[in-house]
């Protein structure tokens, strides 16, 4: 008896753990969103999205449009998965399926070391040493612009993506490699034609987590992309994504007002691209253990 | 044993009584403008060497920060490139804060460009219509035939609105790019062939002479007058220098104690040879006379 009460007791304080996360969520949710309405109230549905000008400071006019924001965060954002898709990939293919125990054994855990490194360095790497690179390759003035960005989000996504998809592939059962390999596949059609594939939900997912990693990140593009606010017009154009332009306005504005509410509505906006991106990462996950 | 415990104890009430007070009463925040930052802090440090029980920590984070700090009641003296604005005023009195206006040192904003730029020149007008975007091209102003890449700070920097306000007259151009302090914008234009930027005349020099791949722009005030350059003190002493500016402490009410002492430090002979050694310029007669004025000494 005495037992029951304790181990009730005891599920209890577990399940109370647990609502904990789930209320700071919702708490989180709560504040976007009140502090948001008043953004939308006064500055129009329209205004906000459709207009590419944002300038809340501004001398002559004052414009809230967040356009050119979500362009350039969905613009470097892609840009890097371009970049760290193929090579996370393949970097994971190559850990789970070639890589020798030994090689393996160094190569995780430095991969891990990658995802530890503090985005203000990577960010600063990408001023003194990627930037100057890249304009003197492309003989551009300067390299603060989109491709930067999007090189050094990759770099950032890259941990995530070849850890999960990794765990994907090693998880593909090792009778359907044998039976293709039975069959006369080398091991090059095996892994493209029968590995892969198999593994091809939770790889997927994984990117889909990388990429919520990459629309998140602040400080390496706030230091990188340069910050220009126009619309990006190429991957050499300088731009300012939607966290950039939280984390520069925020320490400064004048409490309830327009432009305070105006910069917790880009917060919601990120907020519902990022949660969109895991739902969909979450959703493939399941449809994958599904199959398992 | 008891005894060590006691000894201990007592040791303790007396640090608590004597000790804490005296650190409490004398350590202050300024809180502020990045291009105010080295200068106040090399302040700060001639001042706690003189004075040993005076504990000073300096923070940037752009005029509109410091200003922000203050209206807050958050720290003792606010660090601004640019005058409080009269929102920023309101806002201040509303919560029963008297910002009180001292000027410290005199800047003369540099503009920037890569010493391989063949330009040596610029007008006010000139310098406002690339920052406005409407000169693009070096070529228009008789340099190399190349895109003019614009350097400048993020609106909570004072030096932005005070360009904005004393130079451009509009907003920005949209190519102009927000960098997150003087020092990166040097950088920038460090690297960049086709650079124009303004940071603090303090962050143009190293050991005294102009940093090496940097070239600091002549400004006239119109195409009549003379080209003049900010290296050169009598210029902004006595305003020849068109974007020459006041650099500021706000403080709440009329300093008292330890913050007192401290800002009559700054504007003595001493206080003004370290703005001079951080690459700034003295303070002249008419803001002396202002700062008279605002601090009734």
């Amino acid at each position: 008896m005495r037992r029951e009460i304790r181990e009730k007791a005891i599920e209890l304080f577990f399940l109370l753990n647990s609502l904990v996360v789930i209320i700071v969520l919702i708490g989180i949710f709560y504040i976007l969103l009140s502090n948001s309405i008043p953004a939308f109230r006064e500055i129009g549905l329209n205004e906000f999205f459709t207009s590419a000008r944002w300038n809340p400071t501004s001398f002559s006019k004052i414009e809230y449009g967040i356009l050119s924001k979500i362009v350039s965060t969905l613009m470097i954002t892609f840009g890097a998965m371009i970049f760290a898709v193929p090579l996370g990939v393949a970097t994971a293919a190559y850990l789970s399926e070639i890589a020798d125990p030994k090689v393996r054994q160094i190569l995780k855990p430095v991969i891990e070391i990658l995802a530890g490194i503090p985005s203000v360095v990577i960010g600063f790497l990408g001023i003194v040493l990627l930037g100057p690179y890249i304009a003197r390759t492309f003989n551009l003035s300067n390299g603060l612009n989109a491709l930067n960005g999007a090189i050094l989000l990759a770099i950032m996504s890259l941990p995530t993506i070849i850890s999960l998809s990794e765990d994907a592939i090693s998880a593909v059962p090792k009778s359907y490699k044998n039976a293709s390999l039975a069959l006369g596949a080398s091991r090059w059609q095996t892994l493209v034609k029968v590995t892969i594939p198999s593994a091809l939900s939770g790889i997927i997912a994984a990117i889909m987590l990388g990429m919520g990693r990459a629309i998140g990140e602040t400080m390496t593009v706030l230091m990188a992309t340069g910050n220009a606010p126009r619309m990006p017009s190429s991957i050499f154009s300088s731009l300012q994504t939607m966290t950039a332009t939280i984390a520069i306005e925020l320490g400064e504005v004048p409490h309830h007002t327009t432009h305070y509410y105006a910069l917790f509505a880009i917060g919601l906006v990120l907020f519902v691209m990022t949660f969109i991106v895991n739902l969909v990462s979450d959703i493939i996950l399941h449809k994958y253990q599904e199959v398992e | 044993m008891k005894k060590v415990l006691l000894m201990s104890f007592i040791m303790f009430l007396i640090v608590s009584v004597f000790v804490l007070p005296v650190q409490a009463r004398t350590a202050f925040e300024i809180r502020g403008s990045d291009t105010q930052v080295n200068l106040t802090a090399n302040l700060a440090e001639v001042f706690m060497e003189m004075n040993k029980d005076a504990v000073i920590s300096v923070t940037g984070g752009g005029s509109g920060t410091g200003i922000a700090a203050i209206i807050n009641n958050q720290v003792s003296l606010a660090n601004s490139s640019r005058e409080i604005s009269a929102a920023e005023l309101a806002q201040a009195q509303e919560r029963g804060v008297e910002p009180v206006r001292i000027v410290i040192a005199l800047d003369g904003l540099s503009v920037i460009v890569n010493e391989d730029n063949p330009l040596e020149e610029l007008t006010v007008d000139q310098i406002g219509a690339i920052f406005r975007g409407e000169i693009t091209n070096w070529a228009e102003l008789g340099g190399n035939d190349q895109e003019i890449s614009l350097y400048g700070r993020q609106s909570n920097s004072g030096t932005y609105v005070f360009f904005r306000e004393y130079v451009v007259k509009a907003d920005y151009s949209e190519d102009k790019m927000r960098m997150n302090g003087n020092a990166q914008i040097v950088e920038g234009v460090l690297n960049d062939k086709s650079a124009i930027g303004y940071v603090g005349v303090g962050y143009t020099a190293e050991d005294g002479k102009v940093r090496d791949g940097l070239k600091i722009v002549k400004v006239a005030k119109d195409a009549d007058s003379p080209y003049v350059t900010p290296l050169d003190p009598t210029n902004v002493a006595d305003g020849s220098y068109p974007v020459a500016r006041p650099l500021h402490h706000y403080s709440n009410g009329l300093p008292e104690g330890m913050v007192r002492e401290y800002i009559e430090f700054v504007l003595s002979e001493e206080g003004q040879q370290v703005a001079v050694d951080s690459g700034f310029y003295p303070i002249t007669e008419e803001y002396r006379e202002i700062n008279r004025k605002n601090l009734a000494w």
